[in-house]
Protein backbone atom coordinates (compact mmCIF):
# COMPACT_ATOMS: atom_id res chain seq x y z
CA UNK A 1 0.00 0.00 0.00
CA UNK A 2 1.31 3.45 -0.83
CA UNK A 3 2.62 5.57 1.88
CA UNK A 4 0.75 8.40 1.57
CA UNK A 5 -2.90 6.71 1.51
CA UNK A 6 -1.68 4.27 4.79
CA UNK A 7 -1.12 7.74 6.38
CA UNK A 8 -3.90 9.46 5.25
CA UNK A 9 -6.05 6.34 6.53
CA UNK A 10 -4.75 6.59 9.67
CA UNK A 11 -5.16 10.61 10.04
CA UNK A 12 -9.13 9.33 8.91
CA UNK A 13 -9.06 7.13 12.12
CA UNK A 14 -7.74 9.58 14.42
CA UNK A 15 -10.27 12.40 13.07
CA UNK A 16 -13.27 9.64 13.91
CA UNK A 17 -11.42 9.19 17.11
CA UNK A 18 -12.04 13.16 18.22
CA UNK A 19 -15.56 12.83 16.79
CA UNK A 20 -16.56 9.98 18.16
CA UNK A 21 -18.08 11.36 21.72
CA UNK A 22 -21.15 12.09 18.85
CA UNK A 23 -21.59 8.52 19.62
CA UNK A 24 -21.93 9.27 23.49
CA UNK A 25 -23.96 12.48 23.23
CA UNK A 26 -26.19 11.88 20.57
CA UNK A 27 -27.78 8.96 22.30
CA UNK A 28 -28.14 10.97 25.42
CA UNK A 29 -29.22 13.74 22.98
CA UNK A 30 -32.41 11.32 21.85
CA UNK A 31 -32.89 9.66 24.57
CA UNK A 32 -31.74 6.47 24.18
CA UNK A 33 -30.76 3.89 26.40
CA UNK A 34 -28.76 1.20 25.97
CA UNK A 35 -28.36 -1.08 23.15
CA UNK A 36 -30.81 -4.34 22.97
CA UNK A 37 -29.68 -6.99 25.37
CA UNK A 38 -26.69 -4.54 27.00
CA UNK A 39 -28.46 -3.68 30.17
CA UNK A 40 -27.04 -3.59 33.37
CA UNK A 41 -28.46 -5.28 36.45
CA UNK A 42 -30.94 -1.97 37.41
CA UNK A 43 -32.27 -2.03 34.11
CA UNK A 44 -33.10 -5.52 33.76
CA UNK A 45 -35.19 -5.20 37.30
CA UNK A 46 -37.03 -2.19 35.78
CA UNK A 47 -37.95 -4.21 32.91
CA UNK A 48 -38.73 -7.64 34.08
CA UNK A 49 -39.02 -7.13 37.53
CA UNK A 50 -36.49 -9.39 38.69
CA UNK A 51 -32.80 -10.45 38.49
CA UNK A 52 -32.80 -13.03 36.89
CA UNK A 53 -30.56 -15.88 39.37
CA UNK A 54 -27.68 -16.98 37.20
CA UNK A 55 -27.08 -13.66 35.71
CA UNK A 56 -26.38 -12.54 39.32
CA UNK A 57 -23.51 -15.09 39.28
CA UNK A 58 -21.86 -14.47 35.94
CA UNK A 59 -22.74 -11.01 35.30
CA UNK A 60 -19.71 -9.43 37.82
CA UNK A 61 -17.10 -12.39 36.71
CA UNK A 62 -14.89 -9.80 34.72
CA UNK A 63 -13.81 -6.41 36.07
CA UNK A 64 -12.75 -4.06 33.36
CA UNK A 65 -10.52 -1.33 34.08
CA UNK A 66 -12.17 0.95 31.93
CA UNK A 67 -15.58 0.01 32.03
CA UNK A 68 -18.05 1.61 29.18
CA UNK A 69 -15.27 3.50 27.91
CA UNK A 70 -14.29 5.99 31.46
CA UNK A 71 -11.21 6.25 32.89
CA UNK A 72 -12.12 4.82 36.36
CA UNK A 73 -15.37 2.35 35.58
CA UNK A 74 -17.86 5.27 36.84
CA UNK A 75 -19.36 6.96 34.22
CA UNK A 76 -19.05 10.53 34.09
CA UNK A 77 -21.92 11.64 31.80
CA UNK A 78 -22.40 12.96 28.23
CA UNK A 79 -20.60 15.99 29.18
CA UNK A 80 -16.94 17.35 28.78
CA UNK A 81 -15.39 14.87 31.17
CA UNK A 82 -17.11 12.06 29.59
CA UNK A 83 -16.43 13.22 26.12
CA UNK A 84 -12.74 12.99 27.05
CA UNK A 85 -12.56 10.11 28.68
CA UNK A 86 -14.63 8.57 25.67
CA UNK A 87 -11.89 10.09 23.34
CA UNK A 88 -8.90 8.36 25.64
CA UNK A 89 -10.83 5.01 24.98
CA UNK A 90 -10.94 5.43 21.84
CA UNK A 91 -7.23 6.28 21.61
CA UNK A 92 -6.20 3.30 23.59
CA UNK A 93 -8.95 1.34 22.31
CA UNK A 94 -7.81 1.72 18.43
CA UNK A 95 -4.03 1.32 19.64
CA UNK A 96 -4.27 -2.15 21.28
CA UNK A 97 -6.09 -3.66 18.42
CA UNK A 98 -3.73 -2.23 16.45
CA UNK A 99 -0.77 -3.70 18.02
CA UNK A 100 -2.18 -6.58 18.55
CA UNK A 101 -3.61 -7.46 15.58
CA UNK A 102 -0.31 -6.61 13.74
CA UNK A 103 1.81 -8.54 15.81
CA UNK A 104 -0.86 -11.80 15.10
CA UNK A 105 -0.23 -11.30 11.06
CA UNK A 106 2.67 -10.91 11.52
CA UNK A 107 3.34 -14.04 13.76
CA UNK A 108 1.03 -15.82 10.81
CA UNK A 109 3.03 -14.52 8.07
CA UNK A 110 6.05 -15.99 9.36
CA UNK A 111 4.71 -18.99 10.02
CA UNK A 112 3.73 -19.39 6.27
CA UNK A 113 7.27 -18.54 5.26
CA UNK A 114 8.84 -21.47 7.77
CA UNK A 115 6.57 -24.03 6.26
CA UNK A 116 7.47 -22.83 2.55
CA UNK B 1 -24.52 -6.68 19.68
CA UNK B 2 -21.90 -6.95 22.27
CA UNK B 3 -23.69 -10.04 24.71
CA UNK B 4 -23.19 -9.24 28.28
CA UNK B 5 -21.56 -11.70 30.72
CA UNK B 6 -24.93 -12.98 32.64
CA UNK B 7 -27.07 -12.92 29.60
CA UNK B 8 -25.80 -16.42 27.85
CA UNK B 9 -26.52 -20.06 30.09
CA UNK B 10 -23.01 -21.69 30.80
CA UNK B 11 -24.15 -24.18 28.13
CA UNK B 12 -24.28 -21.20 25.48
CA UNK B 13 -20.95 -20.02 26.45
CA UNK B 14 -19.17 -23.41 26.63
CA UNK B 15 -21.11 -24.83 23.01
CA UNK B 16 -19.81 -21.26 21.17
CA UNK B 17 -15.71 -21.56 22.98
CA UNK B 18 -16.54 -25.35 21.21
CA UNK B 19 -17.77 -24.11 17.88
CA UNK B 20 -14.59 -21.03 17.84
CA UNK B 21 -11.77 -22.64 19.07
CA UNK B 22 -11.95 -24.84 15.72
CA UNK B 23 -12.86 -21.51 14.06
CA UNK B 24 -9.97 -19.41 15.27
CA UNK B 25 -7.63 -22.96 14.45
CA UNK B 26 -8.21 -22.58 10.97
CA UNK B 27 -8.19 -19.08 10.64
CA UNK B 28 -4.57 -19.09 11.98
CA UNK B 29 -4.10 -21.63 9.25
CA UNK B 30 -6.16 -20.11 6.08
CA UNK B 31 -5.83 -16.75 7.43
CA UNK B 32 -2.14 -16.22 4.68
CA UNK B 33 -4.23 -16.62 1.62
CA UNK B 34 -5.14 -12.92 3.09
CA UNK B 35 -2.03 -12.15 4.41
CA UNK B 36 -0.08 -11.52 1.44
CA UNK B 37 2.89 -9.37 1.27
CA UNK B 38 2.11 -6.27 2.63
CA UNK B 39 -1.70 -6.72 3.83
CA UNK B 40 -0.36 -6.90 7.53
CA UNK B 41 -0.25 -3.25 7.96
CA UNK B 42 -4.32 -3.12 6.55
CA UNK B 43 -5.42 -5.91 8.60
CA UNK B 44 -4.20 -3.55 11.83
CA UNK B 45 -5.69 -0.72 10.24
CA UNK B 46 -8.86 -2.47 9.03
CA UNK B 47 -9.48 -3.41 13.07
CA UNK B 48 -8.49 -0.37 14.41
CA UNK B 49 -11.54 1.39 12.13
CA UNK B 50 -13.55 -1.12 13.15
CA UNK B 51 -13.01 -0.68 16.79
CA UNK B 52 -13.23 2.84 16.54
CA UNK B 53 -16.55 2.93 14.75
CA UNK B 54 -18.26 0.66 17.33
CA UNK B 55 -17.89 3.69 19.48
CA UNK B 56 -20.44 5.48 16.90
CA UNK B 57 -23.73 4.69 19.08
CA UNK B 58 -26.80 5.98 16.78
CA UNK B 59 -29.78 6.21 18.13
CA UNK B 60 -33.22 5.27 17.56
CA UNK B 61 -34.98 8.14 19.33
CA UNK B 62 -36.53 6.91 23.06
CA UNK B 63 -35.67 3.62 22.05
CA UNK B 64 -32.11 1.75 22.08
CA UNK B 65 -28.57 2.47 20.53
CA UNK B 66 -26.74 0.93 18.01
CA UNK B 67 -23.38 0.90 15.49
CA UNK B 68 -21.49 -0.19 12.32
CA UNK B 69 -19.34 -3.09 12.94
CA UNK B 70 -16.89 -2.97 9.75
CA UNK B 71 -16.21 -6.61 9.51
CA UNK B 72 -17.30 -6.94 5.83
CA UNK B 73 -14.49 -3.91 5.19
CA UNK B 74 -11.89 -6.08 6.76
CA UNK B 75 -13.48 -9.12 4.92
CA UNK B 76 -13.08 -7.97 1.69
CA UNK B 77 -9.73 -6.61 2.18
CA UNK B 78 -7.77 -9.02 3.67
CA UNK B 79 -10.00 -11.82 3.13
CA UNK B 80 -12.83 -13.53 5.70
CA UNK B 81 -10.13 -15.50 7.34
CA UNK B 82 -7.49 -13.07 8.47
CA UNK B 83 -10.97 -10.47 9.17
CA UNK B 84 -12.29 -13.36 11.57
CA UNK B 85 -8.52 -13.26 13.44
CA UNK B 86 -8.92 -8.75 13.50
CA UNK B 87 -12.79 -9.12 14.38
CA UNK B 88 -11.74 -11.41 17.43
CA UNK B 89 -8.51 -8.62 18.94
CA UNK B 90 -11.31 -6.08 18.72
CA UNK B 91 -13.93 -8.27 20.37
CA UNK B 92 -11.28 -9.09 22.39
CA UNK B 93 -9.86 -5.63 23.83
CA UNK B 94 -13.75 -4.41 23.58
CA UNK B 95 -14.48 -7.06 26.35
CA UNK B 96 -11.08 -7.30 28.52
CA UNK B 97 -10.55 -3.82 28.60
CA UNK B 98 -13.82 -1.72 28.43
CA UNK B 99 -16.23 -4.21 29.72
CA UNK B 100 -18.25 -4.30 26.24
CA UNK B 101 -19.28 -7.57 25.87
CA UNK B 102 -18.73 -10.26 27.96
CA UNK B 103 -15.37 -12.85 28.96
CA UNK B 104 -17.44 -15.86 29.03
CA UNK B 105 -19.51 -14.66 26.39
CA UNK B 106 -16.53 -13.93 24.63
CA UNK B 107 -16.94 -16.50 22.21
CA UNK B 108 -21.10 -16.02 21.56
CA UNK B 109 -19.63 -12.24 20.27
CA UNK B 110 -17.03 -13.66 18.09
CA UNK B 111 -19.22 -16.51 16.57
CA UNK B 112 -21.70 -13.35 15.56
CA UNK B 113 -19.58 -10.75 14.62
CA UNK B 114 -16.03 -11.98 13.93
CA UNK B 115 -17.21 -15.24 11.97
CA UNK B 116 -20.66 -14.79 10.88
CA UNK B 117 -20.74 -11.36 9.74
CA UNK B 118 -17.25 -11.32 8.08
CA UNK B 119 -18.26 -14.89 6.14
CA UNK B 120 -21.46 -14.13 5.03
CA UNK B 121 -20.61 -10.08 4.49
CA UNK B 122 -17.89 -11.67 2.10
CA UNK B 123 -20.24 -14.27 0.59
CA UNK B 124 -22.51 -12.12 -1.01
CA UNK B 125 -19.76 -9.44 -2.21
CA UNK B 126 -17.59 -11.90 -4.20
CA UNK B 127 -21.04 -13.22 -5.81
CA UNK B 128 -21.83 -9.83 -6.82
CA UNK B 129 -18.58 -8.47 -7.44
CA UNK B 130 -18.06 -11.64 -9.41
CA UNK B 131 -14.75 -11.26 -11.75
CA UNK B 132 -15.77 -7.89 -12.99
CA UNK B 133 -12.88 -5.28 -12.85
CA UNK B 134 -11.73 -3.53 -9.41
CA UNK B 135 -13.18 -0.62 -10.79
CA UNK B 136 -16.27 -1.27 -11.54
CA UNK B 137 -19.58 -0.74 -9.72
CA UNK B 138 -20.31 -4.33 -8.56
CA UNK B 139 -17.47 -4.14 -6.22
CA UNK B 140 -19.04 -1.14 -4.59
CA UNK B 141 -22.80 -2.24 -4.77
CA UNK B 142 -21.55 -5.96 -3.35
CA UNK B 143 -19.78 -3.94 -0.73
CA UNK B 144 -23.26 -2.00 0.23
CA UNK B 145 -25.08 -5.51 0.29
CA UNK B 146 -22.19 -7.58 1.90
CA UNK B 147 -22.63 -5.06 4.79
CA UNK B 148 -25.99 -5.32 4.90
CA UNK B 149 -26.19 -8.92 4.50
CA UNK B 150 -24.01 -9.63 7.14
CA UNK B 151 -24.89 -7.18 10.11
CA UNK B 152 -27.94 -8.30 9.58
CA UNK B 153 -27.63 -12.33 9.67
CA UNK B 154 -25.12 -11.11 12.60
CA UNK B 155 -28.01 -9.35 14.51
CA UNK B 156 -30.27 -12.67 13.58
CA UNK B 157 -27.68 -15.01 15.25
CA UNK B 158 -27.30 -12.62 18.30
CA UNK B 159 -30.84 -12.61 18.91
CA UNK B 160 -31.35 -16.52 18.66
CA UNK B 161 -28.78 -16.20 21.32
CA UNK B 162 -30.70 -13.96 23.60
CA UNK B 163 -34.03 -15.97 22.88
CA UNK B 164 -33.39 -19.41 23.88
CA UNK B 165 -31.67 -18.61 27.00
CA UNK B 166 -35.45 -18.77 29.05
CA UNK B 167 -36.20 -22.16 27.07
CA UNK B 168 -32.84 -23.39 28.39
CA UNK B 169 -32.49 -22.24 31.64
CA UNK B 170 -35.87 -21.27 33.69
CA UNK B 171 -36.61 -22.26 37.50
CA UNK B 172 -39.71 -23.84 38.52
CA UNK B 173 -41.47 -20.40 38.73
CA UNK B 174 -40.69 -19.94 35.05
CA UNK B 175 -38.56 -17.01 36.25
CA UNK B 176 -35.68 -17.34 33.34
CA UNK B 177 -31.76 -17.97 34.75
CA UNK B 178 -30.48 -15.88 32.18
CA UNK B 179 -31.71 -13.80 29.60
CA UNK B 180 -35.29 -13.56 29.70
CA UNK B 181 -36.54 -12.33 26.22
CA UNK B 182 -38.10 -15.40 24.85
CA UNK B 183 -37.32 -15.85 20.80
CA UNK B 184 -41.04 -13.83 19.89
CA UNK B 185 -39.62 -10.60 21.31
CA UNK B 186 -35.43 -10.86 20.75
CA UNK B 187 -35.99 -11.49 16.90
CA UNK B 188 -37.77 -8.77 16.35
CA UNK B 189 -36.13 -6.54 18.30
CA UNK B 190 -32.75 -7.38 17.09
CA UNK B 191 -33.34 -8.16 13.27
CA UNK B 192 -36.04 -4.93 12.72
CA UNK B 193 -33.10 -2.56 14.22
CA UNK B 194 -30.97 -3.85 11.43
CA UNK B 195 -32.75 -4.66 8.58
CA UNK B 196 -34.20 -0.75 8.72
CA UNK B 197 -31.24 1.35 10.22
CA UNK B 198 -28.13 -0.09 11.44
CA UNK B 199 -27.99 -2.46 8.27
CA UNK B 200 -28.09 0.43 5.77
CA UNK B 201 -25.01 2.01 8.23
CA UNK B 202 -23.33 -0.80 8.09
CA UNK B 203 -23.82 -0.96 4.02
CA UNK B 204 -22.83 3.18 3.49
CA UNK B 205 -19.47 2.56 5.71
CA UNK B 206 -18.54 -0.63 3.57
CA UNK B 207 -19.72 1.16 0.47
CA UNK B 208 -17.14 4.69 1.63
CA UNK B 209 -14.53 2.63 2.29
CA UNK B 210 -14.74 0.33 -0.34
CA UNK B 211 -15.00 3.52 -2.99
CA UNK B 212 -11.80 4.73 -1.11
CA UNK B 213 -9.62 1.66 -1.71
CA UNK B 214 -11.03 1.66 -5.67
CA UNK B 215 -10.22 5.28 -6.16
CA UNK B 216 -6.42 5.01 -4.43
CA UNK B 217 -5.48 0.93 -4.36
CA UNK B 218 -7.21 -0.78 -6.59
CA UNK B 219 -5.04 -3.32 -6.16
CA UNK B 220 -6.57 -4.75 -2.66
CA UNK B 221 -10.19 -5.41 -4.83
CA UNK B 222 -8.39 -8.41 -6.05
CA UNK B 223 -8.92 -11.74 -4.13
CA UNK B 224 -5.82 -13.43 -2.77
CA UNK B 225 -7.85 -16.17 -4.28
CA UNK B 226 -7.79 -15.11 -8.05
CA UNK B 227 -4.41 -15.64 -9.48
CA UNK B 228 -2.69 -12.74 -10.33
CA UNK B 229 0.42 -13.45 -13.35
CA UNK B 230 2.31 -10.64 -11.57
CA UNK B 231 2.08 -12.37 -7.98
CA UNK B 232 4.15 -15.33 -7.66
CA UNK B 233 2.18 -18.55 -6.48
CA UNK B 234 3.31 -19.50 -2.75
CA UNK B 235 4.05 -23.40 -2.63
CA UNK B 236 2.15 -24.99 -0.29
Amino acid sequence: MKEKNLKRLWMGIALLVLLAPLGLLLPAAFNAGDAWGEWGSEEIIRRIGYLPRGMMKTAGLWKAPFTDYTLTGNSAGSNIKGSLEYIFSGLLGAGAVALLSYMLGRWLARKENGES
Amino acid sequence: MHIPDGYMSPQTCAATYAIMIPVWAAAARFARRGLRTGRIPLLAMGAAFSFVIMLFNIPIPGGSTGHAVGAVILAILVGPWAACIALSCVLAVQALFFGDGGVLAFASNCFNMAFIMPFTGYAVYRLIAWRSAPQSRRHLLGAALGGYVGITLAALTTAVMFGIQPLLAHDAAGHALYSPYPLEVALPAMVLEHLLLFGPLEAVVTMLVIRYMQRNEPAYLISGNQRQPTEPEVAL
